[in-house]
């Protein structure tokens, strides 16, 4: 126990950090309810696959700057290949789509372990490639969404025998982006490529040196990622019922939640569950600031000094423990 | 030092020679003890300070900044150009651009820049640390003769090398280190070599024999060696190395820093591929592309810088089941139990100290490399290439590690085995490997394996006992059949 403890300090830290932002949230809103922490939800799932996404990557010691382009790319896919389909379709186009950002994530990787050009640079250039990419596909936001896919994305899920009072706190988005999260994170923890994907992050070197082939899980890592974008880019058009061009506010975001999320940027540390805990306090933060009417740049200025404080305080405290 | 001196500091690897000339320019700072520059007590706080005191070092590695040019790398550190360009064609270099960038010209010629730079500013005293060890011979020639023309005009130089030959040719005396004490100063004069080995060994020089662990190696004539090397070259370093290494034996490898047994280990353990020569495992040959096919062919590699092999981050678990978890040629989750039941055993064997064994970072050195080790029992490695393993840990780990090795060899494996430390050899070894400048110079038995002789033969110099009529020294690289 004290060892899970010790070893989860970081994420039960986000989570009390999440618990007080929402008890404060309460105290300046009173009216603050389950359908707010629904919406709040619903306007998180994006945000949250694509900070999956860069964990991934950065856990491997790499980063991504083509995350928001993907999910673009992916959303428009998506929309248009709905768009006056039937409802049935929207099976097939699913595990398309989620196909597509795989491979696009794995151009990402190949490219940077063909090229050896770095993997900024790599990501950078991509980012433009995709963004183009999407307005080929769809030039203005349009296209549509099966009914079923955006009717998912409301209300909240009813589980026989528990309670109202509890269900309404548990929003069908939730349960989305944790059975996503889950169907692929869990599985890879414990299987050799994600003891790879640590390995090569923590140090390359000794990764290569203990046979790990470095080349290949690198590629994986990106194409995980990519597979995280696409889920976000379908989220997108789930939420909006049409598919969106023009790549959202998701990389700068993404990466500073996973700094937040005690993702070590240079990799080797960390997990997925932290970047999420902490993408949803900086969502909750912005929506208390906006309550609060507080001057939209001041938010910003305000965001940019509570990361860099967190994460001197983690680093501060990880130093203290370290010398007892 | 006096004036007009040429001054070796000599001493076995890890003596303190970097050590001291690291503190003389600044670079780092002296727990206690003085600096005293013509009668007055200086304090050399930093690399600029010792500048102005007058010492002028040249370290070991070549130390121009690559993407600036000459020029620009001259400014940086207020070089005056004229009297730079003169010794530069003093050094033998006359068709230098300064408008070249330092990555662009060849490494010798950088480190003779390198002096250049030092010899224009003046110096009081000029520290040349290993300066010859990369020059060819016709540059090295020109080095020795500008050095020794410094101290004739009253300059000092403090030469460090580990070339006897040099050392004869143009110094006047020696200081010697050992574990980092001064154990003597010796004027040079024929026939000090023997003196000042014995000083760098101190008391331990009388050829005691150290029992031997074992040395019961069953090899029956003619078995297939596990590993067989025949004029391995590697890089610029390994010149043309053959031997053999057989089942249940350990062999030691003996050579002073930079005779090229990095690069052995790496072209051994798939690392790098040899630019010749042939590697054979168990009798068939083998082109290794990644250290993935040295580990399939059971040659694994321990470094001695841990931060080289472990994931500090990662629990001892994970680094432990690394190698054997890791390669996903299967596909699927790893099957856990198997890999506890693994990991459990190889921490047991070893006697990993597992109180902090969340982070291998948090271990202690010693624990650190037993998990090295580990991760390769766990995987059952049949070789063990072990590079210094015992660097920098506690004297109780490392009994542990010459015993484990002991045990592995007495199991059937086999274990190449550097290390810096020569008393360690008759600890561990069945047979010792000598290299000296790319080449392997001797191989001996390890019962006149005592530090002494192996001081003398890293050194290049012939064995003692071969004067003695009969026993010619074996020609580098020849005779090793006759010793396997």
């Amino acid at each position: 126990m004290i060892a899970f403890v010790r070893r989860n300090s970081w994420v039960i830290g986000l989570f009390v950090l999440f618990a007080a932002l929402l008890v404060f949230t309460k105290i300046i809103q009173p009216s603050y309810g389950a359908s707010d922490f629904g919406s709040l939800v619903r306007a998180v799932l994006p945000y949250a696959f694509a900070v999956a996404a860069q964990a991934i990557v950065v856990i491997a010691g790499g980063i991504d700057l083509s995350v928001a382009s993907m999910m673009a790319v992916t959303s428009v896919t998506a929309a248009v290949l709905m768009n006056g389909a039937s409802e049935e379709f929207a099976l097939v186009v699913i595990p398309l789509v989620l196909l597509l950002g795989f491979c696009l994530g794995a151009v990402n990787g190949i490219l940077i372990v063909v090229t050896r050009v770095p993997d900024i640079v790599v990501t950078l250039a991509m980012l433009f490639v995709f963004q183009g990419l999407a307005l080929l596909i769809l030039a203005s936001p349009g296209g549509g969404a099966a009914l079923w896919l955006k009717a998912m994305m409301v209300g909240t899920i009813a589980i026989p025998g528990v309670p109202d009072w509890i269900t309404v706190w548990i929003p069908n988005a939730l349960v989305i982006l944790i059975v996503a999260v889950a169907l692929v994170w869990t599985p890879l923890k414990r299987s050799r490529l994600g003891l790879s994907i640590y390995a090569i992050g923590s140090n390359e070197l000794a990764a290569f040196r203990s046979g790990v082939p470095v080349a290949r899980t690198k590629i994986l890592a990106y194409a995980l990622a990519g597979l995280f974008a696409a889920m976000g880019g379908i989220t997108l058009t789930m939420s909006t019922g049409i598919g969106a061009p023009i790549p959202g506010p998701y990389l700068l975001a993404s990466v500073a939640a996973v700094v937040l999320g005690g993702v070590v940027l240079g990799g080797g540390r960390g997990g997925l569950i932290g970047p999420i805990v902490a993408v949803v306090v900086l969502r909750l933060l912005r929506a208390d600031l906006t309550l609060l009417s507080v001057d939209p740049n001041a938010t910003a200025i305000i965001e940019g000094t509570i990361m860099v404080v967190v994460v001197m305080l983690g680093a501060f405290l990880a130093m203290r423990a370290a010398s007892k | 030092m006096l004036p007009g001196e040429v001054h070796a500091l000599m001493g076995a690897n890890g003596a303190g020679k970097s050590t001291l000339v690291k503190i003389l320019t600044g670079a780092i700072k002296a727990t206690s003890g003085r600096v005293l520059i013509r009668g007055t007590e200086r304090n050399i706080a930093s690399p600029a300070h010792g500048r102005r005191a007058g010492l002028v070092p040249v370290y070991q590695e070549p130390s121009l900044i690559p993407d600036l040019d000459v020029l620009q790398n001259l400014r940086l550190t207020q070089t005056p150009v004229e009297p730079f360009r003169q010794w530069v064609k003093e050094l033998g270099i006359p068709d230098l651009s300064l408008g070249e960038l330092a990555r662009d010209v060849p490494l010798a010629v950088q480190r003779v820049l390198d002096l250049a730079r030092a010899l224009a500013v003046e110096p009081d005293v000029l520290i040349l640390d290993e300066m010859t060890a990369a020059l060819p011979a016709n540059l090295a020639e020109r080095v020795m003769d500008v050095v020794k023309r410094q101290g004739e005009t009253g300059r000092s130089v403090i030469f460090i090398s580990h070339r006897f030959v040099e050392i004869a040719a143009i110094c006047n005396r020696a200081t010697v280190l050992r574990d980092g004490e001064t154990v003597g100063v010796v004027d040079i004069a024929p026939g000090v070599e023997e003196k000042i080995v014995e000083l760098m060994l101190g008391s331990k020089i009388e050829r005691k024999r150290v029992s031997v662990a074992t040395n019961a190696v069953s090899r029956s004539a003619g078995a297939t060696p596990r590993v067989r090397v025949s004029n391995l070259r590697v890089g610029t370093k390994l010149q043309d190395v053959s031997f053999e290494l057989h089942d249940g034996e350990v062999a030691g490898v003996v050579a002073l820093e930079g005779q090229g047994q990095d690069e052995l280990f790496a072209a051994l353990a798939g690392s790098i591929r040899p630019a010749g020569g042939t590697i054979e495992v168990d009798g068939q040959p083998v082109s290794f592309t990644h250290p993935r096919d040295a580990i399939d062919k059971g040659l694994a590699y321990v470094p001695g810088d841990r931060s080289e092999a472990l994931l500090m981050h990662r629990s001892v678990r994970e680094n432990i089941a690394l190698p054997f978890s890791a390669p996903f040629r299967r596909w699927g989750p790893i099957n856990m139990g198997r890999e506890r039941d693994t990991v459990l055993e190889a921490i047991r064997r070893l006697q990993v100290d597992t109180r902090a064994q969340g982070e291998v970072q948090r271990l202690s050195g010693g624990n650190q490399q037993k998990v090295t080790i580990a991760r390769w029992i766990a995987a059952d490695a049949r070789t063990l290439l072990c590079f210094d393993p015992t660097r920098g840990i506690d004297v109780g780990t490392k009994q542990q590690i010459y015993q484990l090795m002991r045990e592995l060899a007495a199991a059937g494996k086999s274990v190449l085995f550097y290390t810096s430390e020569l008393a360690e050899i008759q600890q561990a070894c069945d047979r010792v490997i000598v290299i000296f400048g790319g080449r392997v110079v001797d191989v001996l038995p390890v019962e006149i394996a005592d530090e002494a002789a192996l001081t003398r033969a890293a050194y290049g110099l012939p064995r003692e006992e071969a004067a003695m009529p009969g026993t010619p020294v074996p020609p580098a690289a020849s005779g090793l059949e006759a010793s396997t």
